[in-house]
């Protein structure tokens, strides 16, 4: 089942020079450059299988079974084109790979068809991978030529949806493991430290914290046992790089692990991951084993004195569990609850010990940093903020995806031209970063070139990379609403500005966005009052929350207040929702020319507002209204409008 | 190493490695705090104690941040002041507005919290969180709309008493204190010590109040009232009054209780006083050296019951005597009826104690007598303190009285019960009479008197050595226990309280309360045992006269009907 | 038939080890078997680390994964992402309400549908998203979602 051992290694461990021919060719099969029959990969991650992947999948199965066609199909991760799901990718022997989005199962015939006759169909075509010795399909753009993969730069993401991520000798083919075969054989535990602190690489979890000053740490703290662990608890709501990463190059991420738990001299490792990443789940535990199976992990791993045991913990979901300490917490099998930092984990984590937790994204760029070296690093990027970003964008967008882009870049420049900004007739407005914890940025800020610090400065943060595109038909008010609506329901409800915080500012939130049918003087006095406090609420949780979540959960709240204040003073002066997203604040009417009379919304209305005479226009008393909808609902004349 | 602080201009020394708000409280400064409690890990939950540390970005709690280097700090600045009141009135935000009903009104450190921070309105409007009273257990009543999620029970419940009744559950704006699967109390692993009571902030843990139902059977002529205080009762009562700490009200008592309406007033010690005689006989009787266990005490109801529950192992080991007020109660039954040729039902039994579980004690069915409950009533000294305002005693006006007779008693070893290693010590007096003939000096075992939570020491009886030891609080029992399970420790005689520091730290007692409270009401209980005459069980005379009369020989037949007991296993979900 | 005892037994067995951090595999053990945590469960865990059932149901209901009344033949996974709300899932959520009358994390007193709604399914493209018993349905609306839990209903008398 896996391939030659000691060749792999062999592979792994030296200059693509110093092969021997037969062994360089052992390479170009490995590594999918040459083949022996058609390959056809399908994208079976998460996205892909929402979409219909696994219909797909068979539909193929199907196809080159009533052909008697040999072909070798395969699974592969995502090349970041979520909203184009299934995308699937089709190498003819010696010809260039060619991606095709959308190919849903009653498509496979006709692209499979076309293709095997030697013709690429135009239609759901993406592009084709630029690789050295095939030849090019002629009239076929490149990837790397059309807009959304030519303004990234793709470090981490470079082999997502291109290699099995079952195969770990496509991986090693692909330079795989040579970084941390180098550091086990001439780095000590402190100068990989050292190499990373050099490449200036910071968490990208969202705090940016230079990930080599936390390894020190760890690494200065004597114990007898030191923990690595790998945050992969990504739940913030419209963030997937962390699932992509894993479900589509699991291998370097196990790698970037070694290195890691090398660095601070521990050996034993952690994932935690949620338990709903069923895909990555599966995808992780078998390039475990395969690692096992190869001696790559485990005691004494290639005679160099070092062991290194990873096993994968499922988290039972939980948002808070992103934080550190409750991750720890969840880890050690007690409520998610964090805790006063300090001590921080570095120094007493995990059971007491030292322990270092890093994300997927912040460990996935270490074989690259090791295997191309720290100054490589370091010129990518900021020169305060170095390397690259994945952004995982979705909303009102026309394409959804990952973005991997050096830091420094603009959301202009992700937004407008990789992205191909919001749908067509309709205005950018907002953007809102960093998931529930971050902030809202208006369009006058597209400009800012993205780094933890620039962000800081204006009061934003970058959060852990996801981007939610706003158009003129979302409301602010209610976004905001909606990510304080999720903080209450996460928070753990430890410390008071968190729990009543949240609580206290959806409610407020909620009141600003609804009409409520029976508000009284009283009400309306509370309302305002509580307006009057979501300033101040915002500010103190921020200054006194125990852990990450509460200090961040007023972000949007305070973001939103500076930069779109009009919007939530239209919603609490005006009592209207400018771009008519808060249902309960529209205002009904009918339209003479289209009412037929025929009453029915007269007698479903359940405040008594619409009076009128039979065969004869109704008519919507604007008093009386409470903007439920349901005469809207029941008009068979469309004759209902809302303004 | 002392370490410079610059508190509000002003210069401090603090030790390396504590806490911010150890340095400032050893320099006498103040910061409020609702979670943290004495001797426990902090949680860092409420953020009341914030503090505005130069140079870090946020507030920091005080309460969690331990010194490593000289820092800069305010703890009364606009923006130190402006987080704390709004934290505070974010937590009245889900409180109820019912301070005047309130058990907790004036002894809440919510409501005291407000008034400190100058609350005058309520800013933030909100929804409160439903929840049901749970009034099931007999000592004690949960009301989780007061509650402000401090961890303090549960901290107390796990830590100190080893039970682990209550955990949070759920999260975020659903989070709640609550027993296993939301089962409620009285179908919990509760013991009723009512330590939750003593740690709660607020009114969401009190006891399940008795004194209503006392008021009406006081004022129904055809009820004979008879109560009984225990000794623990009579030195506390007055704190809750405005009198120091450590005050000894037991002859007051009398002629409060008099005053109110009370037919007969008797002291639950001379009840403590049949238990030693009781004990002694069951001590001497016992083959200790076959056992792997000491002889445990089981007159503490919430250690009975958590032996019941938790380590039904133990059950013959425990002296299978009721309870003082128990014992007492059952005499008055038994004996007093007769005496005053009274009939059982018009009798009305009330026990005034220290203790809550003794609630829950008394609604236990070997509590009864012939099917009926032997107590009607319990009250705890907080309820006592309410009954003399609420009828308007003055103290001042009143000469200490005497109990009334047939327990009339002038022995000091009944109300040595009220201290942990009370009972211990007057059973040891007795057992030493029992074995050498001659009456032990009261002064031999004042060694055993140290303020620790366990104590040991030999007594040397003639021939025989008599390892008698004293522990308080659930999770130092457990801890002990499991010496001596592995043969580690070796004890004749072991007496377990419930509660830290025993009775005189009881679930019913007056609040607010600390150690140097505790210490004055135990110094008060020995003071009482220093200066009175009769310091043995076997020699006071009421005692005498009540085995000549009534019960015959410690250890005869009608002592075991009357005050032997059984104890059984309890399935509850542990 | 092999009772509920035995199977937690069974599943008892499969950690050896009384460390207090077995407890959340234990019950994601549990959880996968039955659907639910049941009371005994909970004992038998309890005692199987030496751990309060307090702590036990403590811990079970901090986490979404863990639920204490059994699920429905058809499990309903609505995704409230931030993608998926801007796509309409509130109202599907609302629709569901109305259709099944129950909220989230409830079942039908016929034991026929569950519902729950998670954080992020993690198919932002490809808004609003609801999973039932893991068949995905992607960018629906609510018209389509009644004819979908019609479906269901249709399936499961017929």
């Amino acid at each position: 089942m896996l391939p030659d051992k000691s060749f792999l290694l062999k592979l792994a461990q030296s200059d693509p020079s110093e092969l021997s021919a037969l062994e360089r060719e052992k390479v170009a099969f490995l590594n999918r450059e040459r083949l022996t029959r058609p390959l056809v990969m399908v994208n079976s991650s998460t996205s892909g299988t929402v979409a219909g992947a696994k219909e797909t999948w068979e539909a193929i199965e199907q196809y080159v079974a009533d052909r008697s066609i040999e072909i070798d199909l395969r699974e592969s991760g995502s090349i970041g084109l979520s909203s184009e799901e299934p995308v699937i990718s089709v190498q003819l022997p010696e010809r260039t790979r060619v991606f095709f989005s959308r190919v849903t199962a009653d498509k496979v015939s006709s692209v499979l068809d076309d293709l095997f006759h030697q013709v690429i169909p135009d239609q759901m075509l993406i592009g084709q991978l630029r690789r050295e010795g095939q030849v090019p399909w002629n009239d076929v753009s490149y990837l790397d030529e059309i807009p959304f993969f030519a303004l990234q730069q793709r470090i981490v993401m470079e082999e997502c949806g291109i290699i099995d991520p079952f195969s770990f000798g496509e991986y090693v083919a692909r330079s795989g493991y040579e970084a941390f075969l180098k550091i086990i054989r001439s780095y000590t535990f402190s100068e990989v430290c050292d190499l990373v602190t050099r490449s200036g690489l910071r968490g990208r979890s969202g705090g940016g914290f230079p990930a080599g000053k936390k390894w020190k740490v760890a690494f200065d703290t004597p114990s007898d046992q030191k923990y690595l662990i790998c945050n992969a608890e990504e739940s913030d709501p419209g963030a997937f790089m962390d699932r992509t990463l894993m479900e589509g190059n699991p291998f370097q991420l196990l790698e970037g692990i070694s290195i890691a738990a090398y660095a601070i001299g521990s050996n034993r490792a952690y994932i935690y991951i949620r338990s709903e990443y069923k895909d990555a789940i599966r995808r992780i535990d078998n390039a475990i084993w395969q690692l096992r199976e190869m001696g790559l992990l485990g005691d004494n791993i290639l005679d160099s004195g070092y062991n290194l045991q990873i096993s994968l913990r499922k988290g039972p979901g939980a948002f808070v569990c992103g934080e550190e300490t409750a991750l720890i917490a969840s880890l050690e099998g007690r409520r998610g609850m964090p805790c006063s930092k300090p001590p921080y984990p570095s120094t007493a984590g995990y059971l007491g010990r030292p322990t270092v937790v890093n994300n997927v994204e912040t460990l996935s760029n270490l074989p690259g940093i090791i295997r191309n070296g720290p100054e490589w690093f370091r010129g990518i990027g900021l020169e305060d903020c170095t390397g690259t970003k994945i952004f995982s964008i979705s909303g009102r967008v026309r394409i959804s995806g990952l973005v991997e882009v050096p830091m420094g870049t603009t959301f202009d420049t992700i937004v407008n031209d990789i992205i191909g900004g919001v749908n067509k007739g309709r205005e950018l407005k907002a953007l809102h970063v960093g998931g529930p914890l971050g902030c809202m940025v208006p369009v006058e800020m597209m400009n800012i070139p993205v780094s933890f610090e620039n962000m800081k400065s204006r009061d934003l943060v970058l959060g852990s990379g996801g981007i939610l595109v706003m158009d003129d038909r979302t409301c602010v008010v209610n976004t905001v609403r909606y990510f304080m609506d999720y903080v209450d329901k996460q928070s753990c409800g430890k410390c008071i500005p968190c729990r009543e915080g949240t609580r206290r500012m959806a409610e407020i939130l909620g009141s600003i966005t609804r009409k409520p049918a029976d508000e009284e003087q009283y009400s309306t006095l509370e309302r305002f009052k509580g307006v009057m406090q979501l300033e101040n609420m915002a500010e103190v949780m921020k200054d006194t929350s125990l852990c990450g979540l509460g200090q961040n959960a007023p972000n949007p709240v305070l973001s939103t207040l500076k930069y779109f204040r009009q919007e939530y003073e239209e919603h609490i002066f005006d009592r209207k929702c400018p771009s008519n997203t808060c249902t309960e604040l529209r205002s009904w009417f009918i339209d003479v020319d289209m009412c037929t009379g025929c009453s029915i919304c007269a007698k479903r209305c359940p405040v008594e507002a619409i009076i009128g005479t039979a065969r004869h226009p109704y008519f919507i008393v604007q008093e009386k209204c409470t903007g439920c909808g349901i005469c809207y609902d029941v008009c068979k004349f469309t004759a209902v409008y809302y303004k | 190493m002392g370490i410079k602080l610059e508190v509000n201009g002003r210069a401090i020394e603090a030790v390396k490695g504590e806490t911010i708000l150890t340095a400032l409280n050893r320099n006498g400064m103040h910061v409020p705090t609702i979670c943290s409690m004495k001797d426990f890990s902090p949680s860092g939950a409420c953020r009341m104690c914030v503090v505005e540390v130069e140079g870090r970005e946020n507030l920091v709690p005080a309460c969690s941040f331990p010194i490593e280097k000289p820092l800069k700090l305010k703890t009364h600045s606009p923006r130190v002041l402006r987080a704390r009141k709004t934290n505070v009135e974010l937590l009245l935000s889900n409180h109820p507005d019912d301070c005047l009903y309130c058990e907790r009104n004036g002894s809440c450190e919510l409501q005291s919290l407000s008034e400190d921070l100058n609350i005058r309105e309520r800013r933030i409007p909100g929804k409160k969180s439903p929840h049901k009273i749970d009034k099931s257990s007999p000592a004690i009543v949960m009301d989780l709309t007061k509650c402000i999620l401090c961890g303090r029970c549960v901290r107390v419940c796990e830590e100190l008493m080893s039970t682990s009744c209550l955990d949070f559950a759920h999260r975020g704006n659903e989070l709640q204190i609550s027993t296993t699967l939301a089962k409620p109390l009285n179908f919990s692993n509760c013991t009723a010590c009512g330590q939750c009571l003593i740690a709660c902030p607020t009114g969401a843990l009190t006891e399940h109040v008795q004194f209503p139902e006392l008021e009406t059977y006081i004022h129904d002529p055809g009820k004979t009232v008879v109560g009984q205080y225990s000794p623990a009762v009579a030195v506390s009562v007055a704190e809750q009054l405005g009198y120091r700490p450590g005050t000894d009200l037991s002859g007051i008592i009398n002629a409060v209780l008099r005053r109110y309406g009370f037919d007969y007033v008797f002291e639950t010690a001379f009840g403590a006083e049949v238990m030693i005689m009781e004990q002694a006989r069951i001590y001497d009787e016992r083959d200790q050296e076959s056992q792997d266990y000491p002889l445990i005490t089981s007159s503490c109801p919430a250690w009975v019951q958590f032996v019941e529950q938790f380590y039904p192992e133990l059950i013959p080991h425990l002296s299978p005597l009721k309870s003082p007020q128990q014992l007492t109660g059952i005499l008055v039954r038994n004996w007093f009826t007769r005496l005053k040729e009274l009939e059982g039902k018009d009798i009305v039994s009330v026990v005034i104690s220290s203790c809550t579980a003794a609630k829950s004690e008394a609604r236990r069915m070997e509590m009864t007598h012939s099917g009926i409950p032997v107590i009607d009533l319990v009250i705890t000294t907080r309820e006592l303190a309410r009954l003399i305002r609420f009828n308007g005693l003055d103290l001042e006006q009143l000469e200490p009285e005497a109990p009334d007779s047939p327990f009339h008693s002038a022995g000091t070893a009944g109300q040595l019960t009220g201290v942990a290693g009370g009972e211990a010590e007057a059973t040891v007096r007795t057992i030493y009479r029992q074995m050498t003939g001659k009456d032990l000096a009261p002064a031999k075992l004042h060694r055993f008197r140290i303020h620790r939570s366990y104590r040991e020491m030999t007594v040397k009886a003639g021939n025989n050595e008599i390892r008698m030891g004293t522990v308080s609080g659930l999770s130092n029992a457990v801890a002990l226990l499991e010496e001596i399970r592995s043969g580690k420790k070796k004890l004749d005689l072991l007496e377990v309280m419930a509660c830290p520091d025993g009775c005189t730290n009881g679930g019913g007692q007056p609040l607010p309360v600390d150690e140097r409270i505790i210490r004055t009401r135990s110094k008060a209980v020995y003071d009482i045992d220093n200066g009175g005459s009769i310091h043995t069980a076997h020699q006071n005379p009421a005692i005498r006269r009540l085995y000549e009369e009534f019960l015959g020989e410690p250890g005869g037949e009608v002592p075991r009907d009357l005050l032997y007991t059984t104890f059984t296993k309890r399935e509850v979900l542990l | 038939m092999v009772t509920e005892t035995a199977r937690i037994d069974e599943i008892l067995d499969r950690f050896p080890q009384i460390k207090r951090n077995a407890l959340i595999p234990l019950l994601q053990a549990v959880q996968d078997e039955f659907g639910y945590i049941s009371e005994e469960a909970i004992v038998r865990i309890g005692a199987h680390l030496s751990l309060p059932t307090s702590k036990v149901y403590g811990l079970a209901t901090f986490y979404n994964q863990f639920s204490f009344s059994p699920r429905g033949v058809y499990h309903i996974a609505l995704c409230n992402g931030s993608s998926c709300h801007l796509g309409g899932s509130g109202e599907l959520f609302g629709e569901l309400i109305k259709l099944l009358e129950i909220g989230d994390g409830e079942t039908t007193r016929d034991g026929l549908f569950s519902l729950e709604v998670q954080s992020c399914i993690g198919a932002c493209g490809q808004s609003p998203v609801m999973a039932v018993n893991g068949t995905y349905f992607s960018g629906i609306t609510v018209k389509e979602l009644r004819e979908i839990i019609k479906q269901y209903r249709e399936d499961a008398s017929g």
